[in-house]
């Protein structure tokens, strides 16, 4: 599926400017710190609106600022997993895996929920409290919620940023099959090339170049 | 002392259960009005919020006798909400116990407004970020994600909220008077004894009742947090 961004937007006083079109199954979007990573993200979720630009994926538009058309966050089917988490902490572990679910048109089955926990290797957290986790295990658990809810892309926003070494090193199996056998497009967003290359993405580069 | 510990008397069953009654009716119905606002002035930014803010506040720091003069001119027989309340509705609040109860659901709506707001302000905006992305509507982001979070202050509020509406006085005998039985709440009861002589020991009864029922909703309320709470990572 294609996912076509070409958004400007101001955040705080300088203007971002992005503009990439990929087809890749995994992306890797890449650049240092304030190059409008995590923004780019926000906008493709429609967490963010962009100042001027369009974000096209498939044949759906999902912000285009021209013809003013703006889908809200919630009926885009787009997962969006964050730097830190943002478990809800009312719910226990099953809770979150299975909140999307109801919500979505196109949750996961029983099956392909267990098989993504298997994938995850989070089968044991299922009764715990997110309070309880440790960094790689609520990450692992974010991963889980967003893809049983069934979206259509995934966004991994620096998954592995909130992690020491010793724990980026137990989660990038994970993700290297998670890319690999989810069936779901991922966009993946990371400061770190070394990251991108194990999990075998398709690198963009975002660079302070790219600005406009 | 042995007057002090004789069972209650029928009158003052009657200002228990009306006392209970009014409070009950005033914090319930007023609830669902002040978590919308509590929600409207955590989240909302509106030209005129301000207007909202003061006059949610004004029975704070008012006179309660004002706010009690003020009930009668608007929700009076003869006042213009009352009026028409009583030709399409049936509804009297004039010298009426339900009268007593909105008296004592406005004083009370301020420090309920308060307490929830405060909660909803606590609450961190991302993890309805996080519900939206998963697919939840506005609406179901509110059900599943800002309510139970805003829990432990909405509970809060809830029982400051009947404290105050049972301990109301002022507002409640300037709209409704103090008429036994129908709006003789606790408080005017109490009042209305130290005011007539060999009165005091009925006064120290009620005021010991009131006592005794301000550590029940105390103790009610840290049950239910206590319950709701287990295993939860809730503040």
């Amino acid at each position: 599926m294609k996912l076509d961004v070409d958004i400007t937007i101001r955040r705080g006083a300088h203007p971002i400017a992005v503009r990439f079109a990929l087809e890749a199954t995994v992306a890797g979007l890449h650049g240092p710190s304030g190059a409008g990573k995590t923004t780019t993200l926000q906008v493709i979720a429609g967490l963010l609106r962009p100042d001027a630009g369009h974000v096209y994926l498939g044949k759906r538009t999902l912000t285009d600022v021209a013809t003013k058309v703006f889908v809200p966050a919630h009926r885009r089917r787009i997962g969006y997993v964050f730097q830190e988490g943002r478990l809800f902490p009312h719910f226990s572990v099953a809770g979150n895996l299975n909140y999307g679910r109801r919500f979505s048109p196109t949750p996961l089955d029983d099956t392909q929920r267990d098989a993504v926990i298997d994938l995850l290797g989070i089968g044991h957290l299922l009764k715990r409290w997110p309070l309880t986790l440790s960094g790689g295990e609520k990450q692992r658990v974010a991963i889980g919620r967003a893809l049983i809810a069934g979206p259509q892309l995934l966004l991994l926003d620096e998954p592995l940023a909130s992690l020491d070494e010793g724990r980026k090193d137990e989660m990038l199996p994970f993700l290297r099959r998670l890319c690999q056998e989810s069936g779901v497009p991922i966009v993946y967003v990371s400061h770190d090339r070394r990251e991108l290359d194990a999990i075998g993405a398709v690198v963009v580069p975002l660079t302070p170049a790219a600005h406009m | 002392m042995s007057g002090l510990l004789a069972p209650l008397t029928a009158a003052e069953w009657t200002i228990i259960q009306l006392s209970l009654e009014v409070a009950l009716v005033a914090t319930l119905a007023s609830l669902p009005f002040g978590i919308a606002v509590a929600y409207l002035l955590s989240r909302k930014r509106f030209p005129g919020l301000w207007l909202v803010d003061a006059l949610i506040h004004l029975p704070l720091v008012l006179p309660p006798v004002v706010t009690g003069y003020a009930l009668l001119v608007i929700f009076g027989r003869k006042g213009a909400v009352g009026q028409t309340l009583e030709s399409c509705c049936g509804l009297v609040f004039a010298f009426r116990w339900s009268g007593a109860a909105l008296a004592a659901a406005v004083m009370a709506f301020p420090l309920l407004v308060r307490a929830i707001r405060l909660s909803f302000d606590a609450i961190d905006l991302r993890l309805e970020e996080a519900s939206a992305t998963l697919g939840a509507s506005p609406f179901w982001r509110f059900i599943t994600v800002t309510l139970p979070l805003a829990w432990p202050g909405i509970l809060g509020g809830t029982i400051i909220g009947f404290a105050k509406a049972l301990g109301e006085f002022g507002a409640t005998i300037t709209f409704v008077a103090s008429i036994p039985g129908e709006t003789e709440t606790l408080p005017l009861a109490i009042y209305a004894q130290t005011q007539i002589p060999g009165g005091e020991a009925v006064a120290l009864r009620l005021t010991l009742i009131a006592v005794v029922i301000a550590f029940a909703a105390i103790a009610a309320s840290q049950l239910l947090r206590d319950y709701t709470k287990r295993g939860h990572a809730l503040p």
